[in-house]
């Protein structure tokens, strides 16, 4: 396993690409995202399956 | 935070408050897990290498070094800095963006589980009128601010028994939208038995997602969902009107959906039936009910319960190699896209962003509180007016329950269902554990089949 992240070359760890939460602080909260229980679920509740508007 | 588990071959590493998901070999495996302790509490990276570097090989010193890079990153171990951010997001204006109509108080199925009694709500039987849901829409548009995308589920008990109706909603709806700067997104949730070939035709021109009640193999299905009465089962009936429905639909913007129970726990295999029966989207979720009830799931079940998880995920794995894929809703996770911290965090919106409206135009915080009077917070003449009650909800975060704070997939549930946590504790901020066992392995797998799709990549690279 050898990969290239943040210019250091990785033997031993993979890092999938995410979004960094932190980061999502600076331009997240518009709200035009989907309500929770509008999709499939009425009796739980899942947010992390769910896109975000602003990147589609 | 970080959470360590190994799940379909891989050595998943978490970072909880960044996000990010690494993948390790055995050894750094373990390794994580010797120094996570210090490097939590902030031990500097010179005192990380002198107390656990002597003795190491190269290789252990390598990957040690590349922990350790990553830490500076903050791309693990990294500290949960968001409370408050939080606190700040929620002093906003309060806005409604999305409703549940209760279209109809009556159902002509009999579903043993279901939480609306047998479509009544514990109330009495009745349907909404046009004037009632058109009140209900001009509510929505009028507190929606500044929000483009407003939310409208048509739900029951069984919407078509009031169907009229909601074809002169959606009339309404798309008569105003324009004028308001809004965009509606309708969604139908059937049992699908009335469901006919004009329906389907609107359904499929105005709905932007359509929920089709099944619980799995036909067995399962027809014991818990029969029609009034209880000697007929449902299944035969909306099978081929669900296929009808899916391929109409181009397999897209449609669920079939299912409940399991403790009557079905191995419920992979009602998942893989739809898969079967040619559905490419679907959703099953874990029955809540009363622990009396002799269907409740009960804490014993969740091992079994966690371990058809893992089938599932495996299988679809295999299935997706094969070109046979599909979608179950509570594996589906977007890592690279995904929601805004301030979504995670910040709750399911029940009783402020989200309302559920009865047929006679009373506001509840949700669909799973309506008939329950203390949590009546308004009508649509009146508005929401029980504003304590709203501030409640609104006041609802991750950080506002403490059986989240050290959970893992807090970023994934937004602190869980407040419906739930009253229902089992009396209290919206309190967690409901069955759903937050199945929720934690929900995130594993979903997690894990990502990682694989990713090795699957690197394989064709």
């Amino acid at each position: 396993m050898i990969m290239i992240y943040g210019g250091s070359i990785m033997k031993h760890v993979k890092t999938l690409n995410t979004r960094d939460f932190k980061k999502s602080m600076k331009k997240g909260g518009c709200g035009e995202c989907q309500t929770s229980c509008q999709s499939a679920c009425k009796t739980s509740c899942t947010v992390g399956n769910q896109s975000c508007e602003q990147a589609k | 935070m970080i959470h360590r588990y190994q799940s379909g071959g891989f050595n998943i590493v978490l970072d909880v408050n960044s996000g990010g998901v690494h993948v390790v070999d055995e050894m750094t495996y373990d390794l994580i897990g010797r120094i996570e302790v210090d490097a939590e509490n902030g031990m500097s990276d010179e005192d990380i290498l002198s107390k656990y570097g002597a003795g190491m090989s190269d290789e252990e010193k390598e990957a040690l070094e590349e922990l350790l890079a990553l830490r500076r990153d903050d791309m693990l171990f990294s500290k949960d800095i968001y409370e408050p951010y939080i606190d700040a997001f929620l002093q906003r204006e309060t806005v409604v963006k999305a409703m549940c109509l209760h279209i109809a108080h009556d159902c002509n199925l009999g579903c043993k589980y279901c939480f609306a009694g047998e479509g009544e709500y514990h109330g009495d039987r009745g349907m909404m009128s046009f004037e009632v849901g058109k009140k209900a829409l001009d509510y929505l548009v009028e507190h929606s601010g500044s929000r483009k995308n407003l939310e409208v589920d048509f739900f029951g008990g069984e919407p078509l028994l009031n169907f009229e109706v909601v074809k002169q909603l959606v009339a309404y709806g798309r008569s105003i939208e324009k004028e308001k700067n809004k965009n509606f997104r309708f969604t139908l949730t059937t049992n699908g038995t009335l469901l006919t070939d004009e329906i389907l035709e609107f359904a499929n021109k105005e709905m932007g997602n359509l929920v089709l009640s099944i619980d799995g193999r036909k067995a399962v299905h027809d014991n818990m969902r029969p029609y009034r009465g209880g000697k007929t089962g449902s299944y035969d009936k909306i099978v081929p009107i669900y296929q009808k429905a899916a391929e109409s639909r181009n397999q897209m913007n449609y669920y079939v959906r299912g409940t399991y129970t403790h009557y079905n726990t191995d419920f992979a295999a009602d998942v893989l039936h739809m898969a079967d029966l040619g559905f490419k989207q679907i959703s099953v979720e874990p029955v809540v009910a009363p622990t009396e009830e002799p269907y409740a799931l009960t804490l014993e079940d969740i091992p079994t319960l966690c371990k058809q998880y893992d089938i599932l995920a495996e299988e679809m794995l295999r299935r997706r190699k094969e070109g046979k894929g599909f979608n179950f809703f509570h594996f589906m996770i977007d890592l690279a896209g995904g929601p805004c911290v301030a979504k995670r965090l910040s709750g399911c919106g029940s009783g402020c962003e989200y309302v559920a409206v009865t047929p006679w135009g009373d506001f509840y915080p949700c669909h799973q509180f309506v008939g329950e009077e203390e949590f009546l917070l308004g009508n649509v003449d009146d508005g929401i007016v029980n504003t304590d009650l709203q501030k409640k909800f609104h006041a609802c975060n991750v950080y506002s329950k403490e059986a989240c704070k050290n959970c893992f997939a807090k970023f994934y549930c937004s602190g869980g269902c407040a419906a739930n946590a009253y229902h089992f504790h009396n209290n919206i901020n309190a967690a409901y554990e069955i759903g937050c066992e199945l929720e934690r392995k929900r995130v594993e797998c979903a997690i894990m089949l990502k990682v694989a799709e990713s090795a699957e990549e690197d394989t064709e690279n």
